[in-house]
């Protein structure tokens, strides 16, 4: 095996917090309250720490070592605040690790937002040659891929025109158009695929598979795991600043999701006050994935789990608890129902868990929430719980996984096809 | 441009990257790309466009020359007195635009310091080419004043390129310890303009430095410019000017000191700027 283009080893990234102040930067006012002497030491020596009770250390990265082989693909994933856009500034230079070493072999060129150093005033042509330049291009490389790069922004007609006028889809594509346009062994791109249109976005992918095929390095960073199971060969999980998992995308994007108890968003407990004249009420409402761990991310191929906890202060008949899933728009997308009365066989017991299953492989990738009722039909609706468990549900690998963010409906269907070709 | 074998780059805290003036070097052109921008945009949606440039030095040589000459009544040595303004009025200008870009040029730029790598270095640069365009610019009004009134210069016109390129490093250097402050401390955002304002009235731009009495000049060239402008007056107005020669070379030993000193820090600050800008 050839050696790693990436080596990176130990790494670490420290921030200092200030509290109470609202400016990312330093008011002089303070340092002069802090005596001419401390300001000498503050402009030679600004990387020394300063202990003031104001400020506190944060790791953004901490211990992280890993390698990447010439050709990897490899996305990372992780949540908000993981440390992800931290290794990537630090991978492309752009701020210096507090620790530890990276070892870099081949040209890197880092795409962490589109459009960085775009001018409103500028026409499209101008600015081409401008994100060019700063994104390391020569004047002579930039004039050689032009028209490529204009034929791949589509905006042919609008070249002469300042870029503050571009709708902004046009103003994406021709910022994605030239960075794509980077022939460096190494590429680094954050988060920034989720703009334009579906058939822009599944063009960017083409353009970064074809980057990858010719034996070139790819680093992603993505929310949308159908994205990096389809793109990646190799997936890294950070969490609060480490390396969780890393290998096979299919595994540590399943691992990734199943880790979802830090959320208690996910559970519903009711206080005495509010259900104390009900007969029967819903006490508790939680999902679980198939481990039987709270989760509110699954991936479209777990089961999940609805835990419901009811309490029975006065025993009623036909009564029916009823669940149904809507999605983030509020439309139901199924019902389903179960009666308890026959469930309830002792005196003594006040308390009834139920548990149902959503089968894997049928919600698609969305956001939804529950809808629990306990009722008797058409006579009395004995308690009610709307808006609760909210849960996600994301591609991980799906048909459908280019489609990713778009409305292809709220189900699976697993529907039968039947082609023939009709003789002339 | 494939190098044969690929560019292999070490990481580190507190690394002082061997590569960094090779990196320089390889985005040269951004040198070019952000001054033409920065030039493109100043006047786009102006009426009259790159007149302005003309106009503005042109007008306060003008109100100079009526108060100093005509109101104040100051010597001139024999020169016509818009020209004796004018050879100081360009190099000052290029300094107070120049300074005040450069301090300004990094927080204009914080989204490509957040963004992008590239030498930072090349921002602050770039901010001081474009107040030379200007220079150049309003170097033209100097000729069409030669011309006005007959003014023929001596063969130390030849000199005036190392006089400008002494402008050049002054700016940069002040210019450099400005603009990287200003990451840290938004206060030089206000001292910057108070500096420019206050270094017209103690500049010898509307005057000629022979005015100061001679027990004071050692001390009048502590202002780096005042060596500068001289130079300026002695390579544009000739013979009927002499030089401060120990006052001219305390100049440029403080412009030297300021320049190192100035890349010294910037270099020594760029690493963190992401961070705090």
């Amino acid at each position: 095996m050839a050696d790693p283009v990436i080596q990176v080893n130990q790494l670490g990234k420290k921030y200092l917090l200030r509290h109470q102040q609202t400016q990312p930067y330093i008011a002089l006012r303070d340092v002069i309250t802090n005596g001419a002497k401390s300001i000498a030491r503050r402009v030679l020596y600004p990387r020394r720490s300063h202990t003031k009770p104001t400020r506190e250390e944060f790791w953004a990265l901490q211990d992280v070592s890993f390698d990447v082989q010439p050709g990897d693909r490899v996305g990372i994933i992780g949540r908000n605040g993981a440390g992800k856009s931290t290794l990537l500034k630090l991978l492309s230079r752009i701020t210096e690790p507090t620790t530890g070493q990276i070892r870099l072999t081949g040209r890197v060129a880092s795409l962490l937002e589109v459009g960085t150093g775009f001018h409103p005033e500028l026409t499209g042509r101008e600015n081409i040659y401008l994100n060019g330049a700063i994104l390391g291009m020569s004047k002579v490389e930039i004039k050689r891929k032009f028209d490529e790069i204009v034929t791949f922004a589509e905006v042919e007609k609008f070249l002469d025109t300042p870029v503050k006028h571009y709708s902004s889809g046009m103003y994406v594509r021709l910022a994605f158009a030239v960075a794509a346009h980077l022939e460096p062994e190494i590429l680094i791109v954050d988060e920034v695929l989720a703009v334009g249109d579906a058939a822009f976005q599944k063009k960017c992918l083409g353009k970064m598979e074809d980057v990858s095929k010719s034996g070139k390095t790819l680093l992603f960073v993505s929310h949308q795991m159908g994205m990096v199971s389809q793109l990646c060969n190799q997936a890294l999980w950070l969490e609060k600043g480490k390396i969780v998992q890393q290998g096979e995308p299919q595994s540590v994007i399943t691992a990734y999701l199943k880790h979802g108890f830090f959320n208690q968003q996910n559970s519903v407990v009711r206080s005495a006050a509010i259900t104390n004249q009900k007969s029967i009420f819903i006490a508790a409402a939680k999902t679980l994935n198939s481990l039987g761990q709270p989760a509110t991310e699954f991936g479209h191929i777990e089961p999940i789990y609805l835990h419901i906890h009811c309490v029975i202060q006065q025993i009623k008949a036909d009564v029916l608890i009823g669940v149904a899933v809507k999605d983030r728009l509020g439309r139901k997308v199924f019902t389903s129902q179960t009666a308890i009365s026959p469930h309830i066989n002792t005196f003594r017991a006040k308390n009834l868990v139920a548990t149902m299953a959503i089968p894997a492989n049928f919600l698609t990738p969305g956001q939804y929430f529950f809808l629990i009722s306990l009722h008797i039909p058409k006579v009395e609706v004995l308690d009610e719980l709307d808006e609760i468990c909210e849960f996600a549900i994301a591609d991980v690998g799906s048909e459908f996984s280019m489609y990713e963010g778009l409305d292809y409906g709220c189900v699976f269907a697993n529907c039968q096809w039947n082609l023939d070709m009709l003789q002339e | 441009m494939p190098p044969s074998s690929p560019p292999r780059l070490i990481i580190e805290a507190g690394r002082t990257e061997r590569q960094y003036w090779q990196d320089l070097w390889r985005y040269r052109e951004l040198f070019y790309f952000l001054s033409w921008r920065d030039i493109l945009v100043r006047y786009k949606q102006t009426a009259i466009g790159i007149v302005w440039a003309l106009i503005r030095p042109l007008l306060t040589m003008i109100v100079f020359t009526i108060v100093f000459s005509n109101l104040a009544k100051l010597p001139s040595g024999g020169v016509p007195y818009p020209i004796l303004v004018f050879a100081a009025m360009l190099p000052w200008q290029f300094f107070a635009n120049a300074l005040s870009e450069c301090s300004n040029s990094l927080i204009v730029n914080s989204n490509l310091i957040a963004k992008v790598y590239f030498p930072r270095l090349i921002i602050p640069i770039s901010a001081v080419i474009v107040s030379f365009v200007d220079f150049l610019i309003s170097g033209m009004i100097l000729l069409g004043l030669m011309v006005m009134y007959n003014f023929v210069p001596s063969w130390r016109i030849v000199t005036l390129p190392l006089f400008t390129l002494l402008a050049f490093a002054a700016a940069m250097g002040v210019g450099l310890w400005l603009a990287a402050l200003n990451v840290q401390y938004r206060d030089f955002r206000y001292i910057v303009p108070f500096i420019v304002q206050f270094g017209l009235y103690i500049s010898p731009v509307g005057f000629s430095s022979s005015i100061v009495p001679e027990q004071w000049r050692l001390l009048y060239s502590l202002n780096p410019m005042v060596g500068v402008i001289d130079g300026f007056r002695w390579a544009i107005l000739g013979s009927s000017t002499s030089i401060y020669w120990a006052g001219f070379l305390l100049s440029i030993a403080l412009v030297t000191s300021i320049l190192a000193s100035g890349i010294w820090y910037f270099r020594r600050m760029e690493r963190t700027f992401a961070d705090v800008i």
